[in-house]
């Protein structure tokens, strides 16, 4: 430790550890100006060519091991990453915020690509429990099922799974797209602020409770409404966004979107334009 | 937080004291405070398979108070003693540890209950497992360390389920791990993953019934709620499916029988559950890994849905 009585005010306080860290990285605002495009950088990103393509095997690899080393092929150019033997392990590919083309040929853990921004991922099997949990952007193909808390938190991308979902699917959503090819258990849409799910098969009980915004599509049954989910009408332009969404996922591209019904919350347990009880005394 | 695995071959035996060893040691990282073993071995199902504990272990990381051998050898001449009163015939004899034994009985009636209580009444001796397939071996440590204890590998049955404990609810120690038998039912078992709030109420309740708590573990009480249930004619099933609304908390369990195995997930569906089923195998776990320990190469899974109950037979 630096020797505090013999060093001036300035180095003093640096010596303690005060006024040195650099703000850095994205939890700075940054604006985009299209014109400085040359010179934007994105904290943590590469330049990588989708057309240059590699395996990885992470059979003997921890989950830190197997995401270092696809941090290490992106940042030797590598655009195209098909991992081989990822067994179910927890926490693969999280934390990607680049452009890339990853593919797994297997099935995940827990916490499965999440916190990524940016890459577009394709899973030739399972997910376990929290899949894609804060993605910001992107698009995550789940070809089986996936289990609960799918897609907790996200904030954008799509997110696609072909089969069928646990519980509390799109728990806390801020936007982004969730699509279930199959059926959906309880909770879907807890607590969701923004963003679209759309349901082709059945769904559990308790659906869109305590949504604060967002819509929910669902194409079978309902096993019952949360506390303010309300029904809305299907509008066309509603179906012609669905019909789009569908086939872009290349999912359900055939199903009739017409008969879907449309869950958006009832805004009744909430109003921040109410008066404080407090304030109600003043105001009478 | 714990973990919870289990499977079942359907028509066939396999080594299942080995693959459950490889579930539960995948799943290690979910607790391992103690882990437990329900085995349903191959036998020619005429005599009863008696596991007991004649006293705790009190190494490393236990709550238990230490006691010399000496007590845990009066207690098992009392055992014995008790034995040939009740007209129970010892066929043979193994004590694997000097707390833990395992006892081949001859012993014709049908009814448990008498049995149990004659046995239990002596102090510091809890039955572990009574059947003639099912074996409870559970002790302290990870799932590999009681399954060299134990001699486990060899195991060769029909289907087994198996428990990773993290200690939340009650002490570390043998009498709190799981697997808890279905007292004072034959060859049944119970493993549970989660929180039982109404616990008090419903054990105050079953207590006043004449049913039996050994531990003050909360997951003790499926065992003996479903043991109450099947008492007074309930199928397995319907217990499950009953204990669903009777039991309130976060939960997902699994239950054993001779011939069958089943899983009751909470309506809140707040535990997790990954499920493999196919023709000759049903294998799940807390998490997929531990399925994957058996069954590596690419299959088929999916987590039951809220409120789901489902049985499986041999």
């Amino acid at each position: 430790m630096a020797n505090l009585k013999s060093t001036e005010k300035k180095t003093k306080a640096q010596a303690m550890g005060m006024h040195t860290e650099v703000l850095t990285g994205r939890t700075q605002q940054k604006f985009f100006n299209p014109d400085e495009a040359e010179n934007f950088y994105y904290f943590g990103t590469y330049d990588v060519d989708f057309n240059k393509r590699t395996n990885l095997d992470v059979k003997d690899m921890t989950a830190a091991e197997a995401n270092k080393e696809i941090d290490n092929l992106m940042s030797q150019g590598f655009g195209t990453i098909v991992i081989k033997n990822p067994q179910g392990k927890h926490s693969l590919g999280v934390g990607i915020l680049n452009k890339l083309n990853l593919i797994f040929e297997g099935s995940l853990g827990y916490f499965g690509m999440g916190s990524c921004d940016g890459p577009t991922v394709r899973i030739n099997g399972r997910v376990g429990w929290s899949c894609a949990e804060n993605l910001m952007a992107g698009k995550v193909v789940i070809e089986k099922n996936a289990g609960s808390c799918f897609g907790a938190a996200i904030r954008g991308g799509d997110l696609i799974c072909k089969g069928s979902v646990g519980a509390r699917t799109g728990i806390d959503m801020k936007g982004g797209t969730i699509i279930i090819g199959g059926d959906a258990g309880a909770f879907t849409g807890f607590m969701m602020q923004r963003g679209r799910i759309i349901i082709l098969g059945d769904v559990g009980i308790n659906l869109g409770d305590s949504m604060y915004d967002g819509t929910i599509f669902i194409g079978g049954q309902i096993g019952s409404y949360g506390s303010d989910a309300v029904d809305s009408e299907l509008t066309k332009s509603d179906q012609d966004w669905l019909k789009r969404k569908l086939k872009v996922a290349e999912i359900g591209e055939n199903f009739d979107v017409s008969k879907m019904k449309k869950i958006v919350a009832g805004k009744k347990l909430w109003n921040y334009d109410n008066l404080e009880p407090t304030e109600k005394k003043g105001a009478i | 937080m714990c973990g919870i695995a289990g499977l079942i071959h359907r028509g066939k035996s396999s080594k299942v004291g080995h693959e459950l060893q490889g579930m539960l040691q995948a799943l290690k990282h979910r607790g391992e405070d103690s882990t437990g073993y329900a085995l349903y071995g191959d036998t020619d199902g005429k005599n009863f398979i008696m596991r007991f504990k004649v006293g705790e272990n009190v190494g490393e990381g236990s709550t238990s108070i230490s006691e010399d051998v000496s007590v845990y050898d009066e207690r098992k001449k009392i055992v014995d003693n008790y034995l040939l009163e009740l007209g129970a015939k010892i066929i043979k004899q193994d004590r694997i540890l000097p707390y833990s034994l395992r006892y081949e009985i001859e012993y014709d009636k049908k009814d448990l209950l008498e049995f149990s209580q004659k046995i239990e009444g002596i102090p510091g001796v809890e039955i572990l497992s009574m059947g003639k397939s099912l074996e409870v071996i559970k002790d302290l440590g990870n799932a590999k360390m009681v399954c060299d204890r134990y001699n486990l590998d060899k195991v060769v049955g029909t289907h087994a389920i198996g428990h990773a404990r993290m200690a939340t609810e009650s002490g570390v120690d043998i009498k709190s791990a799981h697997p808890f038998w279905g007292y004072p039912f034959s060859d049944v078992s119970v493993v549970h993953n989660g929180q039982l709030t109404n616990y008090w109420n419903n054990r105050r309740a079953l207590e006043n019934k004449g049913m039996r708590f050994m531990s003050e573990c909360d997951s003790e009480l499926i065992a003996v709620y479903l043991a109450e249930k099947m008492r007074d004619g309930a199928s397995l099933e319907e217990g499950m499916k009953e204990s669903l609304s009777g039991l309130d908390g976060v939960f997902t369990y699994f239950v054993a029988t001779k011939d069958s195995l089943g899983m009751a997930k909470d309506t809140m569906a707040a535990k997790p559950l990954v499920l493999y089923e196919s023709d000759d195998l049903v294998a799940m776990g807390s998490e997929e890994i531990a399925i994957r320990s058996i069954l590596p190469q690419e299959i088929d899974t999916y987590d039951p849905f809220d409120g789901e109950v489902k049985v499986w037979q041999i």
